[in-house]
């Protein structure tokens, strides 16, 4: 059983349905996480070399109440013990997205729980309260995952500044297709991440794509038209294509950009805390990259373990803890909202 | 026995509280705005309005399918929900069952059909046997003409219901060689009070499923997976 609640804990039961991963996670004062349940359906979409939304769907369906009952049974504790239940509502696919958002305002509307809607990128974003209790706004984040590619500025809790984005391809997303075209397969991030290590980063010159207009913004699909015809032009040419080679120049391409941005916002901000969020930031030579720049420059550099990158509802309870705190509560008519925009409620 | 009935198979979001051989309240809606927006609140509007107390429930009744996919999933995944947070069974109804319920009484074929895209409706054959539905074809998807044409050999008179009345209307007249009705407004799309109705019915048979355990029943594969079948 559950231990006497201290006054003014705040437990938040979170659900994340937004993508390929069925999550629940029931999260202390936005910071503790108490379980962190996920069902990834990742073998699935395999099958298919990338996410199919209609499946992704009816994998949700099967498993929504598993993952809930799941979390709750983990962090010892009863729907009674929750003061709030937070859910994803956008971005990301809407069907996937109306699962949670559907089971979590059924829970709600008979438990009278309050509901709070999250932003998807606002948990990724939030995932590094968790692993850094210590880090308070105001930061510069860069979060990069398969969907997204966002340099954001963290001015307090549940506020933010959008600096840039992707004008084309999300950095992950990037990451699938070049290694589709090397033969890797799917996930992508993973296996280029782990076959660099055995490829020359300077071995072939990649560009690094300036975004014409802004300096934050990104552009990848250049990057990945260029990894495609160079290996076009050695298939021509009867050339071998050293695939960790590619691998590992193509990484070190978007590594340099992304390493580039982030630190054009730092010091044009003045801000001296940095943090890292999403799948891509998973990527371990993306973090070394920016572990030893920020040493350089004297920034404190914060990023969440690999399992609270990845998409999951921990990351949810902690952005939903902060909403709720500060009164930002939804209703019955809450809906999924596939393009929803970081900031707007 | 108290059941909650809901169904957003189709373009109807419906929902209702049946309690033994009385309806409670029922609320159905025909309009643009999604399940999603819709069915939670309506479900709040009732139970205000009745006083409902929602320990008393002893069963969530949902619309399996087929139907709409996306409409599917937002009642099932809303049963799922209600079902965890008050700890109690769902039971599961065919669509075109539930719609079938909707002319209790009547001696004529009942051929529910919905709009299946593809050129092809979603549809069953049902009768009443006294106070029994009886199944003659259970839910399936199929071209209009084949349900026409099973319906022809049988020399019955038959009445369509359901959303593919509207699209299939002039297609059924032309080529239907019985006598032919369909059913009136209030009777012709999905009814949460009948899919509850149905409900009370399955839970004193013992046939609710824990909640956990409920999927909608799509009747077909998605596209992707129907793509790699034919290439295989």
């Amino acid at each position: 059983m559950a231990g006497k609640k201290i006054m003014a804990d705040k437990l938040i039961l979170a659900v994340e349905s937004s993508c390929d991963e069925t999550a629940a996670a029931v999260v202390k004062n936005g910071r503790e996480v108490l379980s962190n349940i996920i069902s990834s359906q990742i073998d699935l979409h395999t099958l298919y070399g990338g996410v199919v939304p209609e499946i992704a769907s009816r994998k949700h369906t099967e498993q929504i109440n598993q993952v809930i009952e799941e979390a709750l049974k983990t962090a010892n504790v009863t729907l009674k013990d929750i003061d709030a239940i937070a859910v994803t509502y956008g971005p990301g696919l809407v069907g996937a997205l109306l699962v949670g958002v559907s089971a979590a305002k059924a829970i709600s509307f008979a438990t009278k729980i309050p509901l709070v809607g999250v932003h998807h990128i606002e948990g990724h974003i939030c995932a590094n309260f968790i692993e850094n209790k210590d880090l308070e706004p105001p930061f510069i984040c860069l979060v990069a995952s398969g969907g997204h590619s966002h340099l954001v500025k963290v001015l307090d809790y549940g506020k933010y500044e959008i600096l840039g984005r992707t004008r084309d391809d999300a950095a992950g997303e990037a990451f699938d297709k070049v290694a589709r075209a090397i033969g890797l397969g799917y996930p992508g991030g993973p296996k280029i991440d782990k076959v660099s290590y055995e490829g020359n980063p300077e071995a072939i010159s990649f560009p690094r794509a300036k975004v014409e207009g802004s300096v934050y913004d990104f552009s990848f699909s250049g990057l990945k038209s260029a990894v495609l015809n160079y290996l076009n032009q050695c298939e021509m040419k009867g050339i071998p294509v050293v695939q960790a080679d590619v691998a590992a120049s193509f990484q070190k391409a978007v590594v340099d950009v992304l390493v580039d941005h982030s630190m054009t916002a730092i010091r044009e901000s003045g801000m001296k805390k940095f943090a890292i969020a999403g799948g891509v930031a998973s990527n371990s030579h993306l973090r070394k990259a920016f572990e030893e720049t920020c040493a350089k420059e004297g920034i404190s550099f914060y990023r969440p373990s690999p399992i609270l990158c990845t998409d999951n509802a921990a990351m949810i309870g902690a952005a939903g803890y902060y909403e709720f705190i500060q009164g930002n509560v939804s209703g019955y008519d809450l809906n999924a909202v596939p393009n929803l925009r970081l900031g707007e409620r | 026995m108290k059941v909650i009935g809901l169904d957003s198979s189709g373009l109807t979001a419906t929902v209702a509280i049946v309690e033994d051989d009385k309806l409670v309240a029922e609320y159905t809606v025909n309009h643009k705005k999604t399940h999603s927006q819709t069915l939670v609140p309506m479900l709040d509007e009732i139970s205000k309005m009745t006083e409902l107390d929602l320990s008393t429930i002893d069963a969530i009744a949902v619309a399996k399918g087929p139907g709409s996919f996306t409409g599917l999933r937002i009642g099932s995944a809303t049963a799922k929900g209600l079902g965890l947070a008050l700890n109690i069974p769902i039971v599961e109804i065919s669509t075109t069952e539930g719609l079938a319920y909707n002319l209790f009484g009547t001696d004529k074929l009942i051929a529910p059909i919905m709009d299946a895209r593809r050129e092809q409706v979603y549809t069953g054959l049902y009768e009443f046997e006294g106070d029994e539905l009886k199944t003659i074809l259970p839910a399936t998807a199929e071209p209009i003409e084949d349900t026409v044409a099973r319906i022809n050999e049988t020399g019955r008179a038959v009445m369509f219901l359901g959303d593919g009345v509207a699209v299939f209307k002039d297609k059924i007249l032309e080529l239907i060689k019985v006598p032919v009705s369909f059913a009136p407004a209030g009777k012709r799309l999905q009814s949460a009070a009948s899919i509850a109705t149905l409900g009370l019915k399955l839970l004193g048979e013992g046939k609710a499923i824990p909640a956990r355990d409920h999927v909608p029943d799509y009747l077909r594969l998605s596209q992707a997976e129907r793509e790699r079948e034919e290439n295989k």
